[in-house]
């Protein structure tokens, strides 16, 4: 199969492309809409606001979760903010600078055009979900209050405490209950696609296992919206929900939805660190705690076991202060992720296992008051505590990045259209919008925008033109993938190994956190590379699945979600080796800047990488497609 | 379903009623205390006497006493009907089941407090009202029943008393969370007023019980048993 | 990492589906870290039973950072165990002292039943919320955000209402299995914000009338899920569903029965 990498954007100058495409695409007269089915598989903030928007226009839409409910997708756990060009601080944002910023902050590896109508549509969304009745914060003349964001130099990001996606998500869900009530969503709770099912190289259905009573079900629609989210998880510990998987992007992905940019991973640089093996997940301290408190280790490997207040404020190394004076300790993700990582192998990282780096608030307190610390942070305060035994009022937090995001994604192109037709991604899900890095605040944009204000438009280009009548389940692709997914079911229950799940996954979170982590190199990639084949290997012949495939059976659905990290792992890999550049979130130690900066190369490597999957054991297939900068000048991103 | 039915049979309109009329009980209780005082008026009964003639004679007082006997009935009822509603919310219970913090246990045995409360009034209704309305009582001087002479009979015993000033804790108990629940459930909560409520609730639930129950104790004690 | 481990006796609800009987089961457990979260103690003794071939202990977690509400553990007593304001996910080992008995049981409750040993389904409080939980407003038809300008005492006190994360600690913790709490949040949130005004009094019917559906009991006033509440939320928000509730009965035309959402 090979698919030509199209992206459809539309002519004209930026700032109107996404006027001139939503007049051109094709529109689907609102009375046969109804006739109609979008199937949407997760209801995060992409999925909840799409499947809403998609039933207020009309079309039936089938909505699946693998929760219990819409409202535990784990969008719920964006602490910081959203971000929106309002310029209601009058400090000079706008949509062009929104753009701009999100651009540079991606280190230059994404698509223009995507990105200047994100900016566009998120003024839309604040609209949007403050009249769903959002309680953003408020100042005391009852506007809506900002603050800035790491790789933003002004305050654009809108937030309710340290709650932002949980309100924004139970808004999305709000709108998608009332919604079900009406009939035109059905909810298909505890329920997890397994696979997508093509006819005529049309995605026409999914096929679901319901986790309650392991029934294996067939469903069909005109269209099918994966809003399944990242794979942060192939790292075992990382700052996702323990239910975060890539199984629907993977699955899609062995049908010819290529993925793009596998290798661009976000680590986080402000989460609580490690504490023991026995840990099951990592917790992300927000973002905006960088805004009071400054970060610093000791100058001197000698005191690093010694109480922070005994440590001198000369022999304080406040590393992103000094070397970045501008943005201090707002510098973007991947710069602070990074060099909390440079400090803590020089020997300098605090606690216990030495991998961890002081977050400090006391001249925040002592300069503006506990009070206003607590008011802005109280929750982050109360929830490091309970976790750490520590008190940050009174002692520094330890901090340490983790993976948390996921830039890479099923390549879609300007409509969110994978590669396959009638096959969307949105959200998280796709590649689109982030580039090499994400910066703060932007992922609750990019996934509302998506649902919201993108694709509730861009699909109907594509339904305009598909009859209403299409293959319903009774077409025989849908059998042969039920049987396809039955049989793999129980192939894994029957391997009856010795060796459980969740070993695999830590080994392999293993592989990949050292290999294809905050740094890599050629050298180690290859040898994550095989590594990784090796325990796909022998996960295959050596996995222990207990309890059946008929029933409520947890185990099985880890073990099937570690099958495809397992190989998902593998073209994270494959891409990280092929891009012989450092940018973003991706940094290969062979390619930096005598400062030890990311060096990237736009001359060969200022394309979307699209990888196309061959089968099992087979090499990708790499596409190409090229990014063209017009409004952005490329430059080497500097916060110093 | 009538929408009034509806309303009244929901489970917010079912509390609301027990909260008014809990209210109302409330206010019979004041009523009946001030009455029950002249009992301590040292005049062998004739103030009393008047008092309790007056109460079941007088046409206004007469309606007053129905809508009262309603009130009491229809307070047992929701309560009882709640309480099989609430049981059957949870049918399977908790092998462990502790105690929140801040939470009074009054509030969570407001069933059997009600109860004991019950048991209290047939016995008391048995005795006093009953007596007064159809029993064989005495006449005093002035041609009224002499229902002073029948109390003053009752609380020369002692474990009439000692059942009395039990009953008067529960009375105590009960009110101790149901005088401010009441407000709570009619939705009058407010941060100035409801620590006030609260407080008043407490007061009210010490002193009206003291109040009755101190009566037989007095009486006890002066008919020198 | 604290060097000092811990052993407990844990005495878990173990039920195989809906319809089984279910019954406790005690699970000795040694080599407990301090450090561990509650669900993380869980997954040492899943990962124990699942090497031994026995099948874990099913149930619901997922972010565990105390926002998804999914963890829903009764642990010896007390909804999320025995701390204020804390999901199960982020209640410690180092909480509870060597050698302790710790009971664990699934939420109880007539509308909340159990799927499978911990696991129960709360889709009541989905259908809670289809019922009226929402603003009416489709996307693309709002004005400008900062066109209403809100007290930031209001939106401060919406948003202690809106907090709540659907976990249901509220109805396990209730003597009655009230879900006041639960309901009394949304339309406390919705009721003060001038984007709610106009479907008030219909939501608060409206969702009434599907909580009583769904066979939860009536409040008492105990107070009990404020108190085991993991976001805190106030007993006075159920003061005011309660007017809501009354005020909207009595004031609004809708004189008929709510089309309640079926299962």
């Amino acid at each position: 199969m090979n698919r030509e990498l199209k992206s459809h954007i539309p002519e004209g100058a930026i700032a109107e492309k996404w006027d001139n495409h939503k007049f051109n695409i094709r529109l689907v007269n609102p009375a046969n809409k109804r006739k109609y089915n979008i199937i949407v598989v997760g209801t995060g903030l992409a999925g909840a606001s799409a499947a809403a928007s998609f039933a207020e226009l009309g079309y039936n839409v089938k909505a699946f979760t693998f929760h219990d409910s819409p409202r535990r997708a784990h969008s719920i756990a964006a602490q910081g903010g959203i971000n929106a060009a309002k310029n209601y601080q009058n400090d000079g944002d706008s949509i062009f600078r929104l753009f701009y910023d999100t651009v540079k902050g991606g280190d230059y590896r994404s698509r223009e055009a995507n990105v200047y109508r994100l900016a566009q549509v998120s003024v839309s969304i604040i609209d949007q979900c403050v009249a769903q009745g959002v309680p953003f914060a408020r100042e005391y003349g009852g506007l809506l209050d900002n603050r800035s964001f790491g790789g933003a130099l002004v305050s654009r990001t809108f937030y309710a405490k340290g709650q932002t996606g949980q309100q924004l998500l139970l808004g999305a869900y709000s709108a998608l209950s009332r919604q079900v009530a009406t009939g035109k969503v059905k909810m298909y709770p505890r329920t997890e696609m397994l696979d997508v099912v093509l006819i005529d190289g049309k995605a026409r259905g999914i096929i679901t296992r319901n986790l309650i009573t392991g029934a294996v079900e067939a469903h069909d629609a005109h269209a099918v919206v994966l809003a399944t989210g990242g794979y942060s998880n192939v790292f075992y510990l990382s700052t996702n929900a323990m239910a975060c998987n890539a199984t629907a992007a993977w699955r899609a992905h062995r049908h010819g939805a290529y993925f793009a940019n596998p290798c661009f991973t976000q680590i986080h640089p402000t989460c609580i660190p490690v504490s023991g093996d026995h840990q099951s997940k990592l917790t992300l301290m927000s973002e905006s705690l960088r805004n009071d408190g400054r970060v610093w280790v000791p100058r001197n490997p000698a005191d690093k076991n010694k109480k922070p207040s005994e440590i001198a404020e000369k022999d304080r190394f406040y590393y992103l202060e000094e070397k970045y004076p501008t943005f201090g300790n707002l510098v973007p993700r991947d710069v602070a992720s990074r060099n909390a990582k440079y400090v803590c192998d020089e020997g300098l990282g605090v606690g216990k296992t030495g991998k961890a780096v002081y977050l400090d608030f006391s001249d925040a307190i002592k300069r503006e008051g506990r009070k206003y610390v607590e008011d802005k942070y109280g929750n982050l305060f109360d929830m490091y505590q309970r976790i750490t035994d520590d008190n940050p009022y009174e002692t520094p937090m330890r901090i340490y990045p983790a993976p948390h995001y996921t830039m890479g994604g099923l390549w879609v192109d300007y409509n969110l259209m994978t590669t396959i037709e009638g096959l969307y991604a949105i959200g998280e899900a796709n590649f689109s919008d982030h580039g090499a890095n994400r910066l703060g605040a932007s992922a609750l944009m990019q996934g509302l925008a998506d649902g919201y204000f993108v694709i509730p438009y861009t699909i109907g280009n594509y339904l305009a033109a598909e009859p209403y009548k299409v293959e319903d389940t009774s077409h025989p692709a849908f059998s042969e993938a039920i049987d396809r997914v039955k049989e793999r079911m129980n192939r894994l229950i029957n391997i009856k190994g010795n060796t459980v799940p969740d070993d695999f996954h830590r080994k392999l979170g293993r592989i990949m956190w050292d290999h294809c982590g905050m740094s890599r190199t050629g050298d180690g990639l290859k040898q994550a590379r095989e590594q990784v084949r090796q325990l796909r290997e022998e996960f295959w012949k050596d996995v222990k699945v207990v309890g059946t495939a008929d029933g409520l059976n947890t185990e099985l659905e880890k073990a099937s979600r570690i099958a495809d990290f397992l190989e998902l792992g593998e073209l994270m890999i494959v891409d990280a080796l092929d891009r012989e550049e450092s940018c973003g979130g991706h940094f290969r130690e062979e390619h930096q800047t005598p400062e030890g900066e990311a060096l990237r190369n736009d001359e060969d490597f200022a394309y979307v990488a699209a990888w196309e999957y061959q089968g099992e054991n087979k090499d990708f297939i790499l596409h190409k497609e090229d990014l063209a900068f017009e409004n952005v000048k490329l430059t080497q991103r500097s916060y110093k | 379903m009538n929408w009034f039915t509806r309303v009244l049979t929901s489970s917010i309109g079912r509390k609301v009623l027990m909260a008014l009329t809990g209210l109302f009980l409330s206010l019979f209780l004041v009523v009946h205390l001030i009455g029950n005082l002249q009992l301590l008026a040292g005049d062998e009964g004739a103030a009393f006497n008047a008092y309790a003639a007056f109460m079941t004679t007088t046409p206004i007082v007469k309606v007053a006493s129905y809508l009262l006997y309603a009130t009491f009935l229809l307070h047992i009822v929701q309560s009882i009907l709640l309480t099989m509603h609430n049981r059957s919310a949870r049918p399977v219970g908790y092998r462990s089941a502790g105690s929140s913090q801040g939470v009074s246990s009054t509030s969570r045995n407001m069933g059997i407090l009600g109860t004991i409360i019950l048991v209290f009034l047939i016995i008391h209704l048995r005795n006093f009202w009953y007596e007064m309305h159809w029993g064989e009582i005495t006449t005093d001087a002035a041609g009224n029943k002499d229902l002073y002479k029948v109390v003053s009979e009752a609380f020369a015993q002692w474990w009439y008393v000692a059942l009395y000033i039990v009953s008067m804790v529960g009375v105590g108990f009960h009110l101790w969370h149901g005088f401010a629940s009441s407000f709570q459930t009619l939705g009058l909560n407010h941060a100035k007023y409801t620590p006030f409520i609260k407080s008043l609730g407490y007061g009210f639930a010490i002193l009206i019980p003291l109040g009755f129950a101190l009566i037989p104790i007095i009486m006890f004690v002066q008919s020198g048993n | 990492m604290a060097e000092e481990t811990r052993k407990y006796t844990l005495e878990i609800w173990r039920q195989k589906n809906a319809n089984d009987k279910g019954g406790f089961k005690t699970y000795p457990i040694d080599d407990v870290s301090p450090d561990m979260s509650f669900l993380e103690m869980i997954d040492l003794l899943n990962d124990r039973l699942a090497r031994t071939g026995e099948e874990p202990v099913t149930f619901d977690h997922d972010c565990r950072e105390g926002i998804c509400g999914a963890c829903s553990m009764y642990i010896n007593g007390h909804p999320h165990g025995p701390h204020q304001g804390v999901t199960t996910c982020q209640l410690h080992m180092r909480s509870f002292p060597n050698n302790a008995k710790i009971v664990v049981e699934p939420w109880r409750a007539q509308a909340f039943p159990v799927v499978k040993d911990l696991m129960v389904d709360r889709a009541a409080f989905d259908r809670i919320i289809q019922a009226g939980g929402y603003v009416s407003v489709n996307t693309g038809s709002a004005r400008d955000a900062n066109e209403t300008p809100i007290s930031k005492e209001i939106a401060d006190e919406a948003f202690n209402a809106a907090a709540c994360i659907g976990c249901g600690a509220c109805v396990a913790a209730c003597k009655n299995a009230s879900a006041m709490l639960f309901v009394a949040a949304k339309v406390s949130q919705l009721a003060i914000l001038p984007q709610g005004q106009a479907e008030r009094k219909a939501r608060a019917e409206k969702m009434v009338a599907q909580m009583d559906a769904e066979g939860f009991g009536a409040c008492t006033n105990t107070g009990a899920c404020s108190a085991e509440c993991p976001k805190e939320i106030g007993q006075e928000h159920i003061a005011r569903l309660n007017r809501e509730f009354l005020g909207a009965s009595l004031s609004s035309k809708n004189v008929g029965d709510f089309k309640l959402i079926k299962q």
